[in-house]
């Protein structure tokens, strides 16, 4: 099996669903010719050609709008956003439009289609190239949020993105772009939407993360078994739909919880996930649900590192949950 | 239907016809050449940082710096809307380059506090709105200044400065309709420079002329060197006298080329061919304007060597200067989300500070900028 990085693992998904079906379609900001910013989809133009992979004029509302339509009409556009942060011309094509096609035509008419763009911080991009809105998505019923934590599961879930029925919101942690390599098997293989998963096995505390809080918590597990705390660290790889199964039995398990995002903390996604567990498994709890977030403050650039969520505040909450 | 290309000098620095020279006097022609090589040379500077990960990320105006041009009709009470390549225009109006200099480095001598990547500046007191990263935001909110002061019955005007990409976002639609339906006292100066990161203009629009749009909003639209800072002058001059008069706004289009990279994360030998760089290095704007400028006996090449020793120079001091400030503080990184500060920003503040012994190293970042 191929040793790829988190962002080989994506160009590799485009590329077998290329092959395999030939309505696939990509495009968007400098995406065809020189295959992207990050090279996400490096190769693709000069493989599939001009009418599979392209650069569209810069103006995202034309590229989701565009999506919407080519989706309709029967093609499975994978609209490029460059960053997340440069989405919100096109919010209202996504909230009112892709999100609500099959619900409001009575499901005459359905939008299969996925909006891939990198997000989060961790590569000094200031305000504009660094923060984490998947909240903003998650609240909107429609459209379907899928964050990979590493390149495995990057190629899988795009692969399950692309052949989805409904609009899929594909967020890639940039800050794991390239910084870590994983096996990722050849060709066609899946990983369910909407499923969990649990990295580490643990009996004190459950650690529950996506994205790029993924290998964060996991050190902070590994720190806090050093000191004798067995921490449960759960990827959530959707957030919506949640796989509330999942969440429900690994807060049960250790009765204690931590959640970490980088997103702001006020009405981040963590929000969802301790009420839900507070509205159905509060008696197993021994200790309140704890957040460790970004700060209610827009995405700073020099202090960047003391912004994001790092391992040494997690561990801070995995004693705190412990000593309750 | 094609609109002529204005030009005063010729690319090899002499005048397409003396009747049209405009009459700028001495200290001006003289103050727009040094901030267009102190441009230059900050731009190499800039880079240069970069590479030696002092700074994070630079972004160069090279070849474009004829916009300086467009500086000059400008009066103290005008607003300026700036994108991310108009650093002579800021130098021209006023931007002290220790400012310029503090926001690259993020630290305690940043104006905006470490907040913004590098290359995102505000200066208040020239009126140089805050540069954000999103394409073409500003288009629309210069729309809005220009009507605030047709409603307030100023004097002032507004500019506001995109790219050939910009052209395609919907606010720069929004900004052009907006203005032209209140005549209001805006300037839009599109520089063409070709390129959108990697996507060639002809991708852009099919509208081989941007100038053309104006004319779906109602008002003139002109094509400019924008390689030629008489001629980016003169038909700013124009435009700012129309807006003042109150007879609404123009574009403008200034054909030019970006001589460097999108910036410090981009490669432009991926994409644009050689003997483009080739062919638009014979129309460079400082090599023309200062052929012009010995040809009219204002100039020399002893007091050019003398010129470029003391831009670098000042630059080098500044940096040394700069260099000596402090990383923002903790505490500063919740101040001014809003004017008083909220109860959830207070408590995650302390709670902060109480960590900030416990805290690990500093994390730093897995890859270079990509942009």
């Amino acid at each position: 099996m191929a040793q790829l990085t988190l962002l080989q693992a994506v160009n590799d998904a485009l590329k077998t669903e290329m092959k395999k079906d030939d309505r696939v379609v990509i495009f968007g900001e400098d995406v065809g010719y020189v295959g992207g910013v990050f090279r996400a989809t490096e190769g693709l133009q000069k493989e599939f050609g001009e009418s599979r992979c392209f650069d569209t004029p810069l103006c995202e509302s034309g590229i989701i709008g565009a999506a919407i339509g080519m989706s309709l009409y029967g093609l499975r556009p994978i609209a490029e956003i460059q960053f997340l942060d440069f989405i919100y011309p096109a919010f209202d094509q996504i909230i009112s439009e892709a999100a609500k096609m099959r619900y409001r035509s009575g499901g005459q008419f359905t939008c299969p289609m996925v909006i891939r763009t990198p997000y989060g911080g961790g590569i000094k991009g200031g305000h504009y190239h660094s923060q984490s809105t998947e909240a903003f998505f998650a609240h909107t019923p429609g459209l379907k949020v899928v964050i990979p934590s590493n390149p495995y599961d990057a190629k899988g879930l795009l692969i399950s993105a692309i052949r989805d029925p409904d609009p899929v919101m594909f967020l890639e942690p940039k800050r794991l772009y390239r910084s870590l390599k994983g096996e990722v098997p050849e060709g066609d293989y899946t990983v369910p939407i909407g499923k969990a998963h649990s990295v580490c096995e643990g009996t004190d505390v459950t650690l529950f993360c996506y994205g790029a809080m993924v290998p964060v918590c996991t050190e902070a597990a590994k720190k806090a078994n050093g000191q004798g705390t067995s921490c449960e660290v759960v990827d959530l790889r959707t957030i919506t739909p949640l796989d509330m199964e999942a969440i429900l039995a690994a807060a049960q398990k250790t009765g204690r919880v931590v959640i970490v995002h980088e997103a702001v903390k006020t009405a981040g996604f963590g929000a969802e996930i301790s009420a839900l567990i507070s509205e159905k498994a509060m008696e197993y709890m021994k200790a309140p649900i704890l957040r460790v977030a970004g700060f209610d403050t827009p995405f700073p650039y020099t202090l960047e590192h003391v912004y994001m969520p790092d391992s040494v505040r997690v561990l801070r909450a995995i004693e705190k949950v412990m000593k309750y | 239907m094609t609109v002529e290309m204005v030009q005063i000098l010729k690319p090899d620095g002499s005048l397409v016809n003396s009747k049209i020279e405009p009459k700028i006097s001495e200290a001006d022609l003289k103050k727009m050449y040094r901030v267009m090589v102190l441009t230059r040379f900050l731009d190499e500077r800039g880079l240069t940082l970069q590479r030696q990960g002092r700074i994070g990320f630079y972004v160069t105006s090279t070849g474009q710096e004829a916009i300086v041009g467009s500086a000059l009709p400008l009066q103290k009470e005008d607003w300026i809307f700036p994108a991310y390549r108009e650093h002579a225009v800021g130098l021209f109006r006023g931007f002290p380059l220790k400012v310029f200099i503090g926001q690259l480095f993020g630290n305690s001598e940043d104006l905006n506090k470490g907040r913004q990547m590098p290359n995102h500046f505000a200066y208040a007191p020239i009126h140089y709105v805050s540069i954000s990263s999103p394409i073409a935001t500003q288009v629309a909110q210069a729309a809005g200044a220009a009507i605030a002061s047709k409603i307030r019955k100023d004097s002032a005007i507004a500019i506001t400065y995109c790219g050939d990409g910009g052209t395609s976002e919907g606010e720069f639609h929004a900004g052009m309709n907006f203005a032209g339906a209140f005549k209001a006292p805006c300037v839009f100066f599109c520089s063409n420079n070709q390129y959108a990161i990697s996507v060639p203009v002809e991708k852009q629009t099919a509208q081989p002329v941007i100038a053309e749009k104006a004319k779906a909003y109602g008002f003139p639209g002109i094509r400019v060197d924008g390689n030629d800072v008489l001629a980016v002058y003169q038909v700013v001059k124009e435009a700012v006298t129309r807006a003042r008069e109150g007879q609404g706004p123009t574009l403008i289009e200034a054909f030019t080329f970006r001589m460097g990279a999108h910036s410090s994360s981009d490669d432009p030998t991926r994409y644009c061919p050689k003997s483009k760089l080739e062919e638009w290095s014979q129309k460079d704007p400082i090599k023309r304007f200062k052929t012009y400028l010995i040809s009219k006996k204002l100039w020399s090449e002893a007091e050019d060597t003398k010129l470029i020793e003391q831009v670098k120079q000042e630059i080098s001091d500044t940096v040394t200067e700069v260099m000596k400030g402090t990383p923002p503080s903790l505490s500063s990184m919740f101040e001014e989300v809003y004017q008083e500060m909220p109860l959830n920003l207070q408590w995650q503040k302390e709670e902060l500070l109480e960590e900030a012994r416990a805290k690990g190293e500093f994390l730093d970042s897995s890859e270079a900028f990509p942009l």
